[in-house]
């Protein structure tokens, strides 16, 4: 334990190095106020969470503790954990930034992001705590072949965490550097460090505490901040509407969709990536099997749905607030020689600050250091939550199961699983670095769509259908997987608006419809035409697994009547 | 495992176990459909018939304002419902089944 002591030692003078270096570029610029209460909250935020490491990490003996918290883990508090792990910064700020700059379309696109829950409940839930222990590979290769299943399971899990931390990790740093008036550079390291000591040393039980008071400060910081919004307008959302119509340059336009799903192939695959993405998202899969059984696994979705709506209720109120608050006062706004500004683009910070900057006119700055320190957690607690599903697909899924074939003891699994995530980390944090000037954006849609299209088809399939073989799947969810990044790569807002191409080769913004199908199609007609005799084994397999699946008899430890 | 091939067997043929698998089934599917209806149908009004969401009902506030809330609410509600019947009769049909096999 000594290592440990070090180690929480060593984040804590990473944490105060960074503080006082913040301090100094505080000095200098001799701006923002608010940098200071901001960094004292977040550090509180950070000994409080390497605190917990600390206690988890002597709770962490076996695998089960280190993938799943011993299955100790209650409903309710995996509800709010799973919320934690979905409400990233980059959706609450973006979200809020998009209702400030268009108002109803933010309404529209919010909406697509929680429908993907109910899907979960209705599918894949239970099935998944019944018959997995730890990845969500566990449930495809329960009856199939497990070298090629968990070699595809572990690619689509690795390429999903990758990119989405990626656009994590630039988020992280730009915001970070805004808000604390920390080098990028640094802010990357710091988010790298606190999420390796998080996920290495206090396993799931550290990261689903880091999720859980994530979740609390955000729905708390929001629900006030909407609060804030409605009493200066009477509790009266008719008045706020009112102002807000009147303050934005687009007027009456902002309460009604506008030209964000002008193109309904594109609105529709783009509904289907959200929709089926969030049910194959590996980070929120492994969250069902740090509960006990398949009832609280329904409650953990039942919670995390709510709290979900709840927040994008939120969202839509900070960003008609933001409206309201903000566009009236040049003193928020890149202002031009002429007294002119542009009253949507021209905030400062652009329009992903909105619900920052209204933080700030509607709270004073000690709120808006509050807000600050709740985005940095925010932004850590997603993090770790995808290391964590990137380090078990590779010790899980790859070094138990593909190159050790099963012969490896437990001891040496969850070490292997604590390197991996120090490698991720390291990884997380050098192409943050690669891609502090790159157009990260369409990442983390790219990720929901690979999801979508590897992941989910895969476990869909597996659990539903009876003439599934390894064989369909493995070429399936291949096809899936390259054909959803081929699709985001060549589409027009990759390929010509981050590689300056002229023409965009596939025409759509999203290819969660076509790779889908492909997904879907691939797995079906390889499954169809496979006479292998693994295929028969396959088919064999299907009534005890559905009868597992079903009633979760058999289930380490999944029932509890 | 394979010790379990016959008892495996045996929860297969189990009324119980063959009424719980067509219900539950059946329900999930149909509240999988209507999400995707209520989704989609929504979606299809944005892309189709923008301006039918921005119907004015007063007070500054329009058509869409309700409707995408309703989305949301309806979201949760679907999901309730799924849970409210898990709780009740699917675990009952399942301790059915692990009364019989004991």
């Amino acid at each position: 334990m000594s290592l440990l002591r070090s180690g929480i030692a060593f984040a804590a003078v990473i944490l105060l190095a960074g503080a006082s270096c913040a301090t100094a570029a505080e000095a200098e610029a001799g701006a923002h106020a608010a940098n200071r209460s901001a960094i004292v909250m977040f550090l509180v935020f950070a000994a409080g969470t390497l605190l917990i490491t600390y206690w988890a990490a002597n709770r962490t003996r076996s695998a089960a503790d280190f993938y799943a918290a011993g299955a100790g883990i209650s409903g309710a508090q995996n509800g709010l954990a799973m919320a934690g792990d979905y409400m990233s910064a980059a959706s609450f700020l973006g979200i809020s930034g998009l209702v400030f700059a268009s108002g109803y379309d933010g309404l529209v696109y919010s909406v697509g992001w929680l429908v993907g829950w109910p899907i979960i409940m209705f599918l894949i839930a239970e099935r998944l705590r019944n018959l997995g222990r730890y990845t969500f590979a566990d449930v495809v290769s329960f009856r199939l072949e497990p070298v090629s299943i968990r070699t595809l399971s572990a690619l689509g899990t690795l390429t999903v965490v990758a990119f989405y931390l990626i656009a994590q990790m630039v988020g992280a740093g730009k915001l970070i550097e805004l808000l604390f008036g920390l080098p990028y550079l640094y802010a990357v390291m710091i988010v790298g460090t606190l999420m390796i000591f998080y996920v290495a040393l206090g396993g799931m039980l550290a990261t689903t505490w880091v999720q859980i008071i994530k979740s609390c400060l955000l729905l708390g910081g929001a629900t006030v901040l909407a609060f804030l919004v409605l009493v200066k307008f009477g509790f009266s959302p008719a008045a706020l509407f009112k102002a807000a119509i009147a303050e934005h340059p687009k007027g009456a336009a902002i309460m009604r969709p506008g030209t964000l799903l002008s193109d309904p192939i594109s609105a529709v695959s783009l509904g289907l990536a959200l929709m089926f993405g969030t049910a194959g998202l590996p980070h929120v899969l492994m969250r069902f099997y740090t509960v006990a059984d398949a009832k609280a696994a329904r409650k953990s979705v039942l919670y995390a749905t709510g709290f979900i709506g709840y927040f994008y209720v939120l969202t839509f109120i900070i960003g008609f607030g933001a409206i309201a608050f903000l566009m009236n006062d040049p003193a928020n706004y890149h202002v031009g020689p002429n007294g002119a500004y542009d009253k949507v683009t021209g905030l400062i910070g652009g329009t992903n600050m909105a619900a920052i900057q209204l933080a700030n006119a509607a709270g004073g700055s000690l709120f808006l250091g509050f807000f600050s320190a709740v985005a940095f957690a925010t932004i850590l607690a997603v993090v770790s939550g995808l290391t964590l599903a990137g380090a078990s697909a590779v010790s899980h899924d790859l070094y138990l199961s593909v190159i050790a074939k099963g012969k490896i003891s437990e001891d040496k699994e969850v070490r292997v699983s604590k390197i991996a995530a120090v490698a991720i980390g390291v990884l997380a944090v050098y192409l943050g670095f690669i891609f502090e000037n790159q157009n990260v954006a369409f990442m983390v849609g790219l990720a929901f769509a690979i999801a979508a299209s590897c992941n989910f088809p895969a476990l869909v399939m597996s659990v539903f259908w009876s003439g599934t073989t390894t064989r369909g799947v493995f070429i399936g969810g291949l096809l899936g997987l390259v054909s959803s990044i081929a699709g985001v790569l060549l589409s027009p807002a990759v390929w010509v608006k981050t590689f300056g191409f002229a023409s965009a080769p596939f025409p759509y913004d999203n290819p969660a419809l076509f790779s889908m199908a492909i997904a879907f199609g691939g797995i079906w007609l390889f499954s169809k035409t496979d006479k292998s005799k693994r295929a028969v084994l396959d088919k064999a397999g299907f009534p005890a697994q559905f009868v597992r699946s079903e009633t979760g008899i058999g289930a380490a430890g999944a029932i509890a009547y | 495992m394979r010790a379990n091939a016959a008892l495996i067997e045996a929860i297969g043929r189990d009324p119980h176990f063959q009424t719980l698998v067509r219900r539950r089934t059946r329900f999930a599917l149909a509240l999988t459909a209507l999400t995707l209806i209520i989704y989609f149908g929504y979606i299809a009004i944005v892309a189709f018939a923008p301006q039918w969401l921005g119907v004015p009902i007063g007070g500054g506030m329009t058509l869409g304002i309700p409707i995408g809330l309703l989305v949301i609410i309806a979201a949760f509600v679907l999901t309730a419902l799924y849970v409210h019947r898990a709780n009740t009769q699917y675990d009952a049909l399942t301790r059915q089944i692990l009364e019989e096999i004991k």
